[in-house]
């Protein structure tokens, strides 16, 4: 059972603990056990109405025409809701933290894109009547060809799945087509090596299968309130999601939630609360809309495919010298949540392990599926099992012992991660340790005696010099990506935010200016940024152009920053709440090394960068 | 629309309700009566959370027409406490550490109901398939397998 | 649009409803035409039922047993002269499950599912059926092929053989997550042994095409064999022979395909599934 052990890291710790380590009940059993704990579908309603949606029977058509006439005529039908009744029925979810374009529909206009996306919504006295009114729903769909492949779906000639990334692929700040992270060279790495490795490694989707299926009921209150119970399992988040589709003030709506039925990520999406409240409104009675099991199975979001590709170079020591990187995660038809489990994704790259030439390319990646969404520790799970897959592969390739080969790679506190933060409170060498000693699987004593704590920093602490590359940059979103019969809808505030805008915390700390005209980049190796955060260690570098004076400038960002994940509410990663950018003074272009600036940037956009992120410090 | 009378007695008090054609019996539970312990987890007997006794066996109360429970006994998780007496079988849930979201809680406290009332001292194997038919998404079965076991022992102990 | 519920005195009656009606459907132990009531197919429109006792029982028939329709997988567990079907009925769902599914809507179960129909075609089941025109009686693999087209009636009864010996006949399930078990597939064999040859082999599958099928390949193969390696070789390179397994959430046809013989193999020779 539970086992604390408290000889590791001793004084690194305060141990007067009170309840760490003690049995404790938790709170909400004695509910659970006497059926008393009260889920969203657990509230009565008199008068309640059901809701209940039609969905696409298709990977991927367009929407000839809508017929409900047949339903609408059905006793008991209240009302049918479609596209063009929803104020704002464009939206992406991290919108409410300014992170990438509004691109999926709550319901859909001119198109499907994947099996089980919604069409039309009724609403009525039964759920027995609202299933039939769905089955009167006429739809006449002219079918177009799909791609449910990641790869499949970067090719030249693709179908385009999504309405405004219409090249398949998110945009990353605004200018590349993936997220990169570049640390010294691997290709130097992998002529250095004595063994290269490569392989590919995928990860189909999983479905939470929550027992307790995702839904809400959304009520009339007191003072012109709406009362909404729901599963949610980010309450503020979903709150936020529908004031916004539905133009309404948030303090016009009352969520009480945070009882759910099993969720593990994949009640974030805020998919029943937005249909359920307009409903109500346009009703004036309670509504309840909840997912079947099919549709909890089909239309719910899994945790997204991931391709990794894995290349690594190793010496027959057993130092791994170069990890090459690229992936392809399926967002499915929509961005959700992919875009940011790239960015947490890239931050936990190259695993927790200190090698010096490590590059990275991870694309988000639009087919038609269902949309993919968070699901315990995404964006890190996936890679994860392929790296660790990847090292057993190594280890017997060098004919070490696969711990062992751990252990030895294993970062130290004071290494220099390749997104350039320092490593700090590291602990997989005593995980290893422990782990051996549990399985009974030996392992020698000088690997016995390795320590987090010793051995790091030094040259490990050192950043490589980092030679420029171009790949991944496009033209701009706009330019790029936007179909001109598509204006993009976000206005200006909602435009594509990059990942260290978001995370920012108030109140702003003073970031002394850094240069944001190009440069080439310099071959000398400078402390950097992640060990000394308090300024930028280059003075002789102009002074930033104009605009936002104590911001960063931002075009495009480093790795240090772009790890830093937007504070979603949902999976937060503690390991990743330090890295503000801010925290940060000189951003390091992909590829840039120190404090230079690289000549990436693919056009002057830092004023309008700056002021944009000026505009999201009230965060 | 139609509906018909319906009579039965839920955990030992007299139920009359009028069901519509179709209804199932998780419905009229948790919609005309107001126990909300049963779950709907699935609709196809596939998941146990609605779980409920007829008549002292373990029925899926969503595939249970309604009106088939004319003058039956229903047993639900909200009737297994005496009181403020947990049954054992809470008891042992609460310590165990049984229970995590607590949605197929219900469901899962009534298989295990049947089989103690059946089967007072249960081996491993007759606990395992005894919830077989109920899925847990959070805890994983050990816990609940260990906290049935348990509230045997305490069954055991109670009736000696 | 909502669905009306009948109640009849006699399967006779019941049937004479279905073959009247349209969208009409009979409700054994629900756990079929209540999910698609649950979820709302417009196919389901009526529904008749009936309380008739003949389908509760179970008695021997002949040198076999006739079990009534709507005897439950416990009904069976629970009944000593079908110690035979034991490990058949166990094997379908859990408890609860068990006290509800019927032998006759086990028939119409979709595949994966139908392990119950599986052993009862293994033992030369024949379906007896009230229909519009009266009583009549067809081989339950008959029934099968042509099950959606035959629903114009009640299942009132299926009687099948008694196995020669208790070793005789055998029953796997083949799942991957245990033991709540949706079949990968499902094998039932009945080998009577003459002086230690095969004779009147009969092989079934479940999850193998889209109702339960019996195997004429295996069980040609199989006659005269002796119970050992060398003996059901042939019949191991026909056990695929004739089927149509699906790709579904359970396993892809490959794997099915792949498996069989793997399985076919242990039945035959006794050993753990």
């Amino acid at each position: 059972m539970l086992e604390l052990r408290k000889d590791i890291f001793a004084d690194e710790r305060d141990d007067n603990l009170n309840e760490i380590g003690k049995p404790t009940q938790r709170q909400d059993m004695l509910g659970h056990v006497t059926g008393r704990t009260r889920y969203y579908d657990d509230h009565a309603f008199e008068g309640m109405l059901h809701l209940k949606v039609v969905r696409s029977p298709h990977h991927h058509a367009r929407i000839r025409s809508i017929d409900t006439s047949a339903a609408d005529r059905l006793p008991g039908v209240r009302r049918i809701i479609q596209a063009a009744d929803i104020p704002v029925n464009l939206n992406t979810l991290l919108s409410l933290i300014e992170f990438g374009e509004d691109d999926e529909p709550t319901l859909a206009e001119d198109k499907v894109r994947y099996i089980g996306e919604p069409v039309v919504a009724v609403v009525a006295d039964t759920e027995v009547i609202a299933m039939a009114a769905v089955a009167a729903v006429r739809v006449d769909y002219e079918v177009l060809p799909h791609v449910l492949d990641v790869e499949e779906a970067l090719k030249p000639g693709a179908v385009s799945v999504n309405p405004v990334y219409t090249k398949n692929h998110f945009v990353f700040h605004d200018s590349y087509d993936r997220q990169k992270m570049r640390f010294g060279d691997v290709e130097a790495g992998f002529a250095q090596a004595d063994h290269v490795l490569e392989a590919r490694y995928q990860m189909s989707p999983i479905e939470h299968a929550p027992v307790e299926p995702m839904g809400c009921i959304a009520a009339p209150e007191t003072n012109d309130r709406i009362v909404v119970h729901t599963s949610t399992q980010a309450l503020f988040f979903s709150l936020g999601t529908a004031a916004k589709i539905l133009d309404m003030p948030s303090n016009r709506l009352h969520f009480i939630g945070g009882t759910v039925g099993g969720g593990f990520g994949g009640k974030v999406d805020s998919l029943t609360e937005p249909l359920a409240i307009l409903a109500c409104k346009l009703t004036g009675k309670p509504v309840r809309y909840g997912f079947n099991r099919q549709e909890e199975m089909q239309a719910g979001p899994p945790r997204g495919a991931e391709v990794h590709y894995i290349k690594d170079g190793v010496m027959n020591d057993g130092r791994i010298v170069a990890r090459q990187i690229r992936s392809y995660f399926d967002a499915g038809a929509y961005t959700r949540l992919s875009s940011y489990a790239i960015i947490k994704c890239t931050g936990h790259l190259p695993g927790p392990y200190t090698i010096p030439n490590v590059k990275t390319d991870v694309f988000c990646v639009y087919t038609n599926r269902t949309p993919a969404t968070a699901m315990r520790g995404f964006g890190v799970t996936g890679v994860d099992f392929s790296l660790e897959c990847h090292m057993d592969k190594m280890a017997q390739l060098v004919g070490m012992d696969a711990i062992e080969f751990r252990i030895f790679n294993a970062y130290r506190d004071g290494d220099m991660k390749a997104h350039r933060r320092e490593a700090k409170n590291t602990a997989l060498v005593e995980c290893c340790q422990v782990a051996a000693q549990k399985a009974g699987w030996p392992i020698r004593d000088e690997f016995q005696q390795m320590s987090s704590l010793h051995g790091g920093g030094g040259e490990r602490a050192a950043i490589p010099y980092t030679r420029m590359d171009q790949e991944g940059i496009i033209a701009g979103m706009s330019a790029a990506q936007a179909p001109p019969s598509t204006p993009i809808q976000a206005p200006a505030t909602m435009a594509p935010a990059i990942a260290a805008t978001v995370a920012a915390p108030p109140p702003a700390p003073v970031v002394p200016p850094v240069p944001t005209v190009a440069q080439p980049p310099v071959a000398t190796q400078l402390p950097l940024a992640a060990t000394a955060p308090q300024a930028p260690q280059s003075s002789q570098q102009p002074p930033v152009v104009a605009g936002a004076p104590a911001v960063p400038p931002l075009s495009p960002p480093a790795m240090g920053q772009q790890a830093a994940p937007p504070s979603i509410p949902t999976s937060p990663s503690p390991s990743m709440q330090p890295a503000s950018p801010y925290t940060s003074p000189a951003p390091q272009t992909e590829g840039s090394e120190g404090s230079s600036r690289p000549s990436a940037s693919p056009r002057p956009g830092t004023v309008r960068h700056g002021s944009r992120l000026a505009g999201t410090r009230r965060r | 629309m139609s509906k018909k009378p319906l009579q039965f007695t839920l955990n030992g008090a007299n139920k009359a309700v009028f069901v519509e054609d179709g209804q199932n019996l998780l419905d009229v539970l948790r919609r005309e009566v107001g126990d909300f312990a049963p779950k709907y987890g699935c609709g196809q007997g596939t998941c146990g959370s609605c779980t409920v006794l007829i008549d002292g066996k373990p029925h899926l109360s969503c595939l249970t027409l309604a009106e088939r429970s004319e003058g039956a006994s229903i047993e639900t998780a909200s009737g297994l406490a005496d009181g403020p007496d947990l049954h054992p079988l809470q008891d042992a849930f609460m310590e165990h550490f049984a229970a995590q979201c607590g949605y197929c809680t219900s469901g899962m406290l009534m298989a295990a109901k049947a089989l103690l009332d059946h089967t007072p001292t249960p081996t491993r194997e007759e606990v395992v398939e005894a919830i077989a038919g109920n899925v847990c998404r959070c805890t994983g079965y050990e816990p609940i397998i260990n906290a049935i076991l348990d509230a045997a022992a305490r069954g055991r102990r109670f009736s000696a | 649009m909502t669905v009306t519920v009948t109640t009849y005195e006699t399967a006779t009656e019941a049937a004479h409803a279905i073959a009247a009606g349209t969208s009409t459907h009979f409700l054994g132990g629900g756990t079929l035409i209540m999910r698609a009531l649950n979820e709302g197919d417009p196919s389901v429109r009526s529904i008749v039922m009936t309380g008739d006792i003949a389908m509760k029982q179970i008695r021997p028939a002949g040198a076999g047993m006739e079990i009534g329709a709507a005897v439950t997988m416990a009904d069976i567990l629970g009944s000593h002269d079908l110690g035979f079907l034991h490990s058949a009925a166990r094997a379908v769902g859990g408890p609860a499950i068990r006290n509800m599914a019927t032998l006759g809507g086990n028939l119409f179960a979709r595949s994966p599912y139908g392990d119950l129909a599986t052993a009862l075609l293994a033992l030369d089941g024949v379906v007896v059926l009230a229909s519009g025109g009266g009583m009549r009686e067809m081989p339950l693999s008959e029934f099968l092929a042509g099950r959606d087209g035959v629903a114009k009636g009640v299942v009132v009864s299926v009687r099948v053989s008694r196995p020669a010996t208790l070793e005789a006949f055998r029953f796997h399930k083949v799942s991957r997550v245990r033991p709540k078990r949706i079949a990968v597939l499902t094998l039932a064999a009945h080998l009577p042994m003459n002086s230690g040859r095969i004779t009147g082999a009969r092989i079934a599958y479940g999850a193998m095409a889209p109702t339960p099928i019996r195997v004429p390949a295996v069980e040609q193969a199989l006659e005269g064999a002796s119970l050992d390696e060398q003996g059901i070789a042939r019949a191991l390179a026909v056990a695929c022979e004739g089927c149509a397994p699906a790709n579904d959430a359970i396993a892809s046809e490959w794997y099915r395909r792949e498996v069989t013989p793997v399985h076919l193999k242990r039945l035959l020779l006794g050993q753990a599934a």
